[in-house]
């Protein structure tokens, strides 16, 4: 392998190259490889290197792999990125155009894949949640998060995950005691700065709500600057008995940014789940959403919404896992692509053996403003138990002929009329956020995208 | 519960009512498959040499493709040197009337119920009977011709009408397609030809029956159906096979064509050996069926009950090529003991304001695997198109798998598109509601059966309707989980 | 105020309506009866500028303007209100904020100032008692989950807070108990003046009880065959359509 890592050097020249496919010399997997030999690390060195062997296996995931179908990632990072230099220095002095206004909370910053501790604020008290970052938690509080590391987010289930697992930078361990309510939400900012050069982020955060414990997660991710971002992301969210999560997810990259985000929630006996994903800018944004409900009586109701425009890629694969009898998922994923925009959205429901008396349902709904707008769409149910009630349903199409008729009938001219009704079909999903402030903040989001462009 | 099973028990350990085989004398091909079995089974039929070539042709390709993967059904390698590929009743060279065929084999058709000689026909159905890889018998022939409707073997159509066979053989499945249907394009041996000429509405449903009955063979048919300008017909397709130990390969291929304002329903009861109850042997049932809607204001509607096979691969799809075409998928598919089922549809709108509709009903009971696969392709240029899908799955006991897999691409903004999906289990307040009429546990379940694949069944003609209830009720009677 | 002559239109291609001629003068109720499928819901919907079907003869003056030359919402804009038969849901569009986004894109075409929330809340109560329906009712999305009389109540409501020149109800009897239909008659009563007009188009008699018509017309076969008092819709109401058939088919 090193004999050929070492030609390498050589090869940057041929990036400007047309042809990127795989029968070209440069070999992203091998440069990928190589960039985790050149750096180093201090901690989780075993972990980082059974997830490397695996993705020394796999590789990048080519498009003929059904999971990755659409999304052409391995060529957009091998046409974007240079993976020999991977720290970049940001520019970025205050945050506070990255904030939500006026949201009273805990704000955790990671500024090019390191966390900055500078930029970050933390009102809860220790008692309520203790936040650490990975490099430090590894050293002292192993025992509380060794049994979840790695292994409800398996290197081997994405390749992604793996390359994660074997180059994480920095992270966050996010742990709540029992029956402990955090009073205040964690607002977590993923900021990449691309003003200087690309920059290439990989993060990863591990979060615990032990028995009894509530918990609402706030998570956006923004990007700077003319360079490309690349951020891989991962994240494990153990949900244990009786515990409730609120996670809610912006990204609303204004920059050149590739992104991909795995993240695994992890149900356990009567805990609540509400997930809600929006998903507005970016050159192309990849989210894998699992929830695994391994518990009886969980309620787990996943929500997003994706509005496309320009040369957004916007892929959502999800999948919520039934793997015990008596629990509620309901799933409800829209979108609006205009422009040259893609929308991808594959929802898998799963519900194993003995998983009786569940209820799953789920949603897609697509709405393509523009004439080279595109939407693959593709909602997987696989049932192995025969007393469920399960359903999913999806449309692409436009704006009902009907309604807007209706409106127009009142007086509303057509543009006015038309606004009107992709709002309404966008902010259905909002419905389930409870925290005020970050409904309207995103209320108002999706209104100024909608009103803009439409 | 209990009582469900054991009712389940007792009706999938009824027999498969078609698994008799019939001591015909075959004329077969040597076991195995090179270039030498296609050649012997293109000179057994006298093919001309650009058939031999196109056949030829066809196998270079398959030896350098692979078997799919990606179906939701698993089984042991097919050792596709272990099959014998061409077999044929011993019969004379050439039948002056349906007089002179082989006793044995009017028998044959006569348990299936189908009746080959005139005077005892099906009203109003003509019926090409296909045995192992042969076309043994075509009535109506005449009555059909004068209206200038062709119907028959593929063999003959070869030789009667070679300029049709060589216009649209492959025109709508390229031998390169897939695994399958490029080892059918290499051997396939017989099947069935049908042309409807510009503006007429064929009279009788047309059919063609397979029968699979000599050991170690695989059968291999073809069949092209062309409906010319403003022409209509309907098709049935139906199937049996002896119960046999051993798995049988069966890969077809289906081709069909509608010009201008033609239409074609296709209909097929699929009843092939799906094995014993604990899952040995049974048919293997991989089959490539297309059409296309080639003209504008055509249309192709198929309508499947799939009760039998081991493993069942098919997809019969529509391409929507005509401005205003319509394209339709009606399925009920069955899966009992260890059967797998992997099928559905593709609708790929090519045309403007075309439309297609999919209904699909999946019942799975026992320990198989029932999935649907299914594709909504709208391609840029195709404004207006319209699809709406239904897939349901029922499931009955704690075994078995149902499984959706519907793709749905939309390149086009001014689609819509119409996709959903359930699955559920009868209803225990259903069948108590029966009881409390006073129909019994089996009957009601039968009822609901039929009621929840009505709107399929509802699809095929007279004749098969009847046969495909029949069919349902004694997969399924009493399988209540 | 509205002037219809020769009026022909036809969906696909099937003609509906051939050859209506009809003259509404401010401060008028007119009453379009006639049979199933004689073409009283298209003409209802031509009038709103519905575009599934095409005008194929015929003219539409409204208070000095062609009406079939503007879009639906310049139809409203100018005063023309249709109540709905089948009002349409709409998920996710609270009836409020519609009902504001309507009452100020009429005011601004008519070179008035939007109203403030303020204003808009007090003209919003005000009409809501004229109409005895309640604000919870409003603030869920439009029609949504609501019963037939909500929906019908709903378009009154509107109707009331638009204040159209010309309403058009296009068969808001049907579906309505005698106490939705005695409420949503009233409400139209009160809206009555000198300055607006009404057309009601109806297949029975029971909504003529309480919305007294000045003029009856019978439609058929997509024309008007009879016109005359109140008097004729009672006639009707005794004698059934089949009379006018035969008085249609002895001509």
């Amino acid at each position: 392998m090193s004999l050929k890592l070492k030609a390498m050097t050589g090869l940057k020249k041929k990036l400007l190259l047309p042809d990127m496919s795989t029968t070209t010399t440069r070999n992203i997997n091998n440069e990928i490889v190589e960039a985790f030999h050149q750096s180093k690390f201090d901690v989780a060195k075993e972990y980082r290197n059974k997830a490397l062997a695996f993705f020394e296996k796999t590789g990048l995931p080519a498009v003929k792999q059904e999971e990755y179908r659409f999304t052409p990632i391995a060529k957009s990072l091998e046409k974007n990125f240079d993976w020999s230099v991977i720290q970049s220095k940001s520019a970025i002095e205050s945050i506070e155009e990255f904030l939500i206004p006026n949201l009273d909370a805990n704000i955790l910053v990671f500024v090019n894949g390191k966390y900055s501790e500078s930029h970050s604020t933390i009102i809860s008290p220790e008692s309520e949640v203790k936040i650490k970052t990975l490099n430090a938690a590894f050293k002292t509080d192993s025992e509380v998060f060794a049994p979840y590391f790695d292994k409800i987010l398996n290197p081997e289930s994405d390749p992604f995950a793996a390359m994660n697992s074997a180059l994480w930078q920095d992270g966050l361990l996010i742990h709540v005691p029992a029956n402990t309510h955090v009073s205040k939400p964690i607002f977590i900012l993923h900021l990449n700065d691309a003003g200087n050069s690309q920059v290439i982020s990989q993060t990863k955060i591990l979060g615990i709500l032990e028995k009894g414990s509530q918990l609402s997660v706030i998570e956006k991710f923004d990007s700077r600057g003319t360079h490309s971002v690349f951020h891989n992301f991962s994240e494990e969210w153990i949900v244990k008995e009786k515990s409730h999560l609120e996670y809610c997810k912006v990204q609303n990259d204004a920059g050149k940014s590739y992104q991909v985000a795995n993240t695994i929630i992890h149900q356990s006996d009567n805990s609540l789940l509400n997930t809600f994903t929006l998903t507005l800018n970016g050159e192309l944004v990849r989210n894998n959403l699992n929830i695994i409900i391994d518990g009886e009586n969980c309620e787990s109701h996943f929500y997003g919404l994706y509005l496309l425009n320009g040369n957004t890629l916007g892929d959502n694969h999800t999948v919520v896992d039934h793997k015990k009898p008596n629990s509620f998922s309901n799933e409800m994923y829209k979108g609006i692509m205009d422009g040259n925009s893609k929308g991808v959205f594959n929802g898998k429901i799963f519900v194993r053996p003995h998983a009786q008396k569940t209820n799953a349902f789920q949603s897609n709904r697509n709405i393509l403003v523009s004439d080279s707008a595109t939407v693959n769409t593709k909602p997987q149910l696989e049932i192995w138990a025969d007393d469920v009630k399960c359903s999913h349903g999806c449309t692409s199409g436009q704006l009902d002929e009907e309604a807007l008729f209706y409106l127009r009938s009142r007086g509303i001219a057509e543009p006015i009329a038309k606004a009107m009704l992709l709002y309404a079909f966008a902010s259905e999903v909002l419905t389930p956020i409870k925290n005020e402030t970050l409904k309207s903040y995103l209320d108002n989001l999706i209104a100024e995208r909608l009103q803009k462009n439409f | 519960m209990s009582k469900g099973n054991q009712v389940l028990e007792e009706i999938t350990s009824k027999e498969y009512e078609h698994g008799w085989n019939v001591n015909l004398e075959a004329d077969e091909a040597p076991m195995g498959l090179n270039e030498g079995t296609v050649r012997f089974i293109s000179a057994k039929k006298g093919e001309p040499e650009w058939l031999l070539e196109w056949r030829l042709k066809a196998f270079r390709l398959w030896e350098k493709m692979k078997e799919p993967t990606w179906p939701n059904v698993s089984y042991p390698a097919i050792d596709y040197q272990n099959i014998i590929y061409y077999s044929a009743p011993k019969k004379k060279a050439t039948l002056n009337s349906l007089d002179e065929v082989d006793p044995e084999l009017v028998k044959t058709f006569e348990k299936l119920g189908i009746s080959i000689t005139e005077q005892k026909r099906l009203t109003g159905v003509a019926v090409d009977a296909v045995i192992d890889s042969v076309s043994v018998a075509t009535t109506f022939k005449e009555k059909l011709g004068e209206l200038g409707i062709i119907f028959c073997s593929f063999s003959e159509a070869v030789k009667e009408h070679p300029e049709l066979i060589k216009k649209y053989l492959g025109s709508v499945v390229p031998m390169n397609d897939n695994y399958f249907a490029a080892l059918n394009s290499a051997v396939f041996s017989d099947g069935s030809f049908c042309y409807i000429p510009k503006g007429v509405r064929c009279p009788m449903e047309l059919s063609t029956y397979f029968r699979i009955n000599a050991a170690n063979t695989g059968q291999f048919e073809r069949t092209l159906i062309v409906a010319d300008e403003g022409s209509y017909v309907s098709y049935l397709e139906g199937c049996t096979a002896p119960m046999r130990d051993e798995n049988q390969l069966h890969a077809a291929v289906v081709e069909l064509y509608t010009m201008k304002d033609a239409e074609i329903k296709y209909s097929t009861v699929q009843n092939w050996y799906p094995g014993d109850k604990n899952g040995k042997g049974g048919i293997y049932n991989f089959v490539t069926k297309r059409g296309l809607c080639f003209g504008d204001h055509s249309k192709i509607s198929w309508t499947q009950v799939e009760t039998g096979s081991a493993i069942t691969w098919k997809y019969p799809s529509c391409v929507l090529k005509g401005d205003y075409s319509v394209g339709e998928f009606y399925s009920v598919a069955v899966t009992n003991n260890y059967q797998q089922a992997d099928t559905g549809t593709k609708m790929i709108h090519i045309g403007k304001n075309t439309r297609s509709r999919i209904v699909s009903k999946g019942i799975s009971a026992g320990k198989s695997q029932n999935s649907y696969r299914g594709q909504v392709h709208v391609l840029k240029r195709a404004s207006n198109a319209r699809n709406h899908s239904q897939c349901d799955s029922l499931l009955m006991g704690d075994q078995c798998g149902a499984h959706t897999f519907p793709y749905i691409d939309v390149e086009n903004n001014s689609a819509r598109i119409e996709h959903e999906a359930t699955t559920s289990k009868i209803g225990e307040d259903q069948i108590f509601y029966c009881l409390q009429r006073g129909i019994d546990e089996e009957a009601a379940v039968a009822l609901i059966v039929n009621g929840y694949a009505k709107e399929v069944l509802n699809q095929l003609p007279m004749e098969f309707a009847v046969e495909a209830q029949k069919l349902l009720a004694l997969t399924l009677e009493g399988s209540v989980g | 105020m509205l002037t219809i002559k020769n009026l022909h239109a036809k969906v696909g291609e099937k003609a509906i309506l051939n050859g209506i001629d009809l003259k509404v003068n401010a401060g008028e109720v007119h009453a379009i009866m006639g049979p199933n499928g004689s073409g009283k819901s298209t003409l209802a919907s031509v009038l709103a500028g519905r575009e599934d079907f095409e005008v194929t003869n015929g003219e539409v003056d409204f208070l000095g303007k062609n009406l079939l030359e503007l879009d639906p919402e310049d139809r409203a804009r100018e005063g023309i209100f249709m109540a709905f038969q089948y009002p349409v849901e709409i998920p996710g569009v609270s009836t409020i904020n519609f009902m504001k986004t309507a009452l100020n894109q009429i005011r601004e075409y008519r070179g008035q100032q939007a109203l403030d929330a303020v204003s808009f809340l007090q003209l919003m109560k005000e009409k809501m008692k004229l109409v005895e329906i309640n604000q919870s009712l409003l603030s869920r999305s439009l029609n949504e989950g609501f019963s037939g009389g909500e929906k019908k109540r709903n378009e009154i409501f509107q109707m009331a807070m638009l204040e159209p020149k010309l309403a058009i109800l296009d068969e808001t009897d049907s579906g309505l108990d005698i106490d939705a239909l005695r409420i949503v008659a009233n409400g139209v009563n009160k809206l009555r003046n000198k300055n607006n007009a009404t057309i009601v188009v109806t297949h029975y008699q029971r909504l003529l009880d309480y919305i007294v018509p000045d003029y009856v017309h019978v439609l058929y076969n997509g024309k008007i065959v009879k016109s005359g008092s109140k008097e004729l819709a009672l006639e009707l109401e005794a004698k059934g359509y089949d009379w006018i058939k035969k008085e249609v088919a002895v001509a």
